[in-house]
């Protein structure tokens, strides 16, 4: 187990944190109502700061002087490593919604077991994480619950958003190599063994909510592996664009 | 209180004059957020603080006031940002929490009650203004990520709920 393992172990990780966090900040100021605008904005925050703290980490574990801000903001998008979901766009509110269920019930589910961790630093950030992932599930199974079982047009939405987003759940069970070796030194997690329960819980909740669960048997993959949908490339222009052009830029 | 915080009494004066910056009439100390502070060798004081959110933007601040503070006071201050053990609203002091009522903003219950809350039972929340029991959940995310919105259906404010964390 070396410091790079280790590296690319959070990568796997935190870039979901920060992808997500983006997506969903582009909503701040565009919200369908004020408290949902609100609600949005403070999950993005809270996954902003998470990734804060597993990129510090990062910096630390590297043998270059590099700090969190380089990690954000200077790779190119080969080396960013979340799952295609998360890069997804806001098509619509049903789409946020959705986008936000399969990704918050696997969160948290994957920091359940980061929680036991060998490694303090992840236990640390997985533990203080959890708590605020908690809010995040509740919030979107909420809404869609609400969405699926609400008017003709919601549920419409709603389901053609689980239908279309469907193919990006495998994913997040889709273990690397290096993700099998942190996970056998009992740093890291075997997602394989969250798949059941992760299907279990939002297919109850999709049922909950009227909505039929799709019979895909395709699945899309790649982001694990740095190969992104053509929505990652606009991303990370809008996202790295100040310290592109005005390189080592500070506040 | 799941651990108690580890202050040094010659600093504890200086520390509990630092406001928090987004709740002003809430010290540092009644929050919680300050874990540890040690005075060393050579007017070298060491502070450890905790979020009480990853993303919670005032931190930054926080570390700064403590640093000009402990400055004025003619320590050198070395602040630093802890993870573990995370923290919980049963940091936050009696005085704390009374405080925050007056300010308007209703302080964290017991941590079972929102323990019900997540798992989809009935919580109730009295208004800070009217102390009427009778308020519903608006959102649950407010102003800042560590509030609730509730509404008073007796006085029909809208008012903050500080969320537990525990």
């Amino acid at each position: 187990m070396t410091n790079d393992n280790l590296i690319h172990y959070i990568y796997g990780i935190a870039d979901n944190s920060l992808i997500l966090g983006q997506r969903i900040s582009e909503l701040c100021g565009h919200g369908p109502t004020l408290e949902t605008d609100i609600a949005l904005t403070n999950i993005a925050l809270d996954l902003l700061g998470q990734t804060r703290s597993y990129y510090k980490y990062v910096a630390e574990l590297s043998p270059k002087d590099i700090s969190e801000d380089d990690v954000a903001f200077l790779r190119t998008e080969r080396e960013y490593k979340n799952v295609l979901l998360v890069e997804q766009p806001n098509t619509d509110f049903a789409y946020v919604i959705v986008r936000q269920y399969f990704f918050d019930v696997f969160h948290f589910m994957l920091l359940k077991e980061l929680e036991n961790s060998k490694n303090v630093n992840f236990q640390a950030i997985a533990k203080k994480s959890l708590k605020e992932v908690s809010y995040h599930k509740r919030f979107s199974g909420d809404w869609l619950k609400r969405l699926g079982d609400g008017t003709e047009e919601s549920k419409l939405k709603a389901q053609q958003a689980v239908n279309d987003l469907w193919v990006y759940t495998d994913e997040l069970f889709h273990m690397t190599a290096n993700d099998k070796k942190v996970a056998e030194a009992g740093y890291g997690v075997d997602t394989t063994t969250l798949k059941v329960p992760y299907y279990e819980t939002i297919t109850a909740l999709l049922k909950e909510a009227t909505l039929d669960i799709p019979d895909t048997k395709y699945f899309q993959k790649g982001g694990k592996n740095g190969i992104h949908t053509e929505h990652m490339g606009y991303i990370l222009s809008d996202m790295q664009y100040m310290q592109r052009t005005y390189p080592d830029m500070k506040w | 209180m799941t651990q108690e915080a580890d202050i040094d009494i010659e600093l504890y004066d200086i520390l509990k004059s630092v406001p928090d910056p987004e709740i002003p009439v809430l010290s540092i100390i009644d929050l919680g957020v300050v874990r540890s502070a040690k005075l060393l060798p050579n007017h070298v004081a060491k502070v450890e603080i905790t979020p009480t959110y990853s993303g919670c933007p005032a931190m930054d601040v926080i570390g700064d006031d403590i640093k000009t503070e402990l400055q004025n006071h003619g320590y050198t201050p070395q602040v630093k940002l802890i993870l573990s053990p995370a923290w919980t609203t049963d940091w936050m002091t009696e005085e704390g929490k009374q405080a925050l009522k007056d300010y308007g903003i209703a302080p964290p219950m017991d941590a079972t009650s929102d323990k019900d809350a997540l798992l989809g039972n009935k919580r109730v929340i009295p208004c800070p203004q009217c102390e009427s029991k009778n308020t519903r959940l608006v959102s649950q995310f407010a102003s800042t990520a560590c509030k609730a919105m509730f509404k008073c259906e007796d006085c029909e404010e809208t008012f903050d709920y500080f969320k537990c964390l525990i």
